[in-house]
């Protein structure tokens, strides 16, 4: 099997079981809701604040409920040790960790759709820079969520307490990909300065995760 | 079964193995050939590091001391374990179809549900199946890849009488290509098929022998 196969066999699986069941769908889409509504109560910011604010409460909600599907995706895997059975096959661990990051992607990125527009309604807001970078904004800053999420979420997986080892892991290296992606969706909305910058900064950091994941996922998939 | 390394056709080699979790010793200094066309019984009461050995030689665990060949690619290894490695939300040919996707000469997914005789066109998820169905599937999948090396782990527990006699007339076909190691607290089954038992006892080989 060649690994585009591969990558293909294994997200169309994924898909398939996550129409299915939902698990990840709805724990994104019921906490990210949650957060852009609580907050939106807590602060009930102007519309001036709320595009000085949005940017970071989007991508804090986005974040958390990464993590809670992050950890459901792989679970599904640990039910009746269907990994194991990935390992015997000796099939490539990379194409398992792309096709897992694209999956996530594709989960995040449907409950962003959903979202963006609520958002808008709950914080009144209109962006006075240039709009058309927030898509390409929000495909960095969740490519940069999920690759590192997937990678530490198969990490934790067979620690005891991986449902906190997960956000332990992920935090910390997320705080470059989320100052940037925070500070580019701020720049857009307030209008005050070009984001190119921080763009260039989410694709250092796509790059340089998703390559290592891919390099280093082998040995992380087969540990004991 | 002893040691025989002048014998080329050996397909897994044991040699001194030992395998140890914290201060519990699974495995102790075992040794063993298991060649092609011949059926292997594992006995041994729980604990006696039956599962562990069969992990060891699916690639799933490595040996603390000594060494594990392997002579076939992994390709080539079918492993049905304890657990049922199959998806619960999708339908059985759904599942051997995702498995032979991971394999470069896979076996027709329908011809291998209806060999442990399951319907190929059964709509109904895992989730929805018998603990036998289940475990009847679970031999299919380890057969998705047309192995040289099978290894089962108590295949016939949970399953009925019928599909028994089902799952051994599979066996007996399989053995003349296949090198079958299987771990059951049932060997009175495998009476005419079995070629050879294997006994550990607290990780050592106590016992071996040809079986009539």
């Amino acid at each position: 099997m060649s690994f585009t196969s591969l990558v293909r066999l294994n997200l169309g699986k994924d898909l398939r079981l996550e129409w299915r069941s939902k698990d990840a769908l709805n724990a994104i889409g019921f906490f990210a809701l949650l957060v852009v509504v609580i907050f939106s109560f807590a602060f009930e910011p102007n519309e001036e604040e709320s595009r000085a604010i949005a940017g970071g409460i989007f991508w804090v909600a986005f974040l958390f409920s990464s993590i809670v599907a992050l950890n459901q995706t792989w679970a599904r895997e640990l039910r009746h040790h269907v990994l194991d059975a990935y390992r015997v096959s000796a099939a490539s661990p990379a194409a398992l960790f792309l096709s897992k990051t694209l999956g996530n992607f594709i989960f995040v990125a449907v409950i962003e759709v959903f979202i963006v527009p609520l958002f808008i309604v709950f914080y009144n807001l209109r962006a006075l820079g240039d709009a058309r970078t927030l898509p390409l904004i929000f495909a960095l800053g969740t490519w940069a969520l999920v690759v590192n999420g997937t990678f530490f979420a198969a990490l934790s997986l067979r620690t005891r307490n991986r449902e906190i080892m997960l956000p332990l892991l992920l935090l910390p290296i997320s705080i470059p990909a989320i100052i940037a992606m925070v500070q580019a969706t701020t720049l857009v909305l307030t209008g005050a300065d070009s984001p190119l910058l921080w763009i260039k900064l989410l694709i250092g950091y796509n790059v340089i995760f998703t390559v290592a994941g891919l390099l280093l996922f082998s040995p992380v998939l087969n540990a004991e | 079964m002893s040691a025989d390394h002048s014998n080329p056709q050996a397909i897994v080699r044991l040699n001194d193995v030992g395998k140890v979790f914290g201060r519990f010793a699974a495995l102790r200094g075992l040794s063993a050939d298991f060649h092609l066309g011949k059926l292997y019984i594992l006995l041994g009461e729980n604990g006696a590091g039956k599962s562990t050995l069969l992990r060891m030689i699916a690639g799933l665990a490595a040996p603390t001391s000594g060494k594990v060949d392997v002579a076939c690619t992994p390709e080539k290894v079918g492993f049905m374990s304890h657990s049922s490695f199959l998806y619960d939300d999708l339908s059985g040919a759904e599942n051997l179809r995702y498995f032979a996707g991971l394999y470069s000469d896979p076996a027709p997914s329908n011809e291998l549900m209806a060999s442990v005789g399951l319907d190929p066109a059964l709509p109904r998820r895992v989730r929805d199946y018998s603990q036998g169905m289940r475990q009847r599937l679970s031999l299919a999948r380890a057969l998705v890849n047309r192995p040289e090396l099978l290894l089962l782990d108590e295949p016939f527990s949970n399953v009925d009488a019928a599909s028994t006699a089902q799952m051994l007339t599979l066996l007996c076909r399989l053995k003349t290509s296949t090198c079958i190691i299987l771990v059951t607290h049932q060997p009175a089954l495998l009476d005419g098929i079995a070629d050879q038992t294997l006994t550990l006892v607290a990780g050592r080989v106590a016992a071996q022998g040809a079986r009539p």
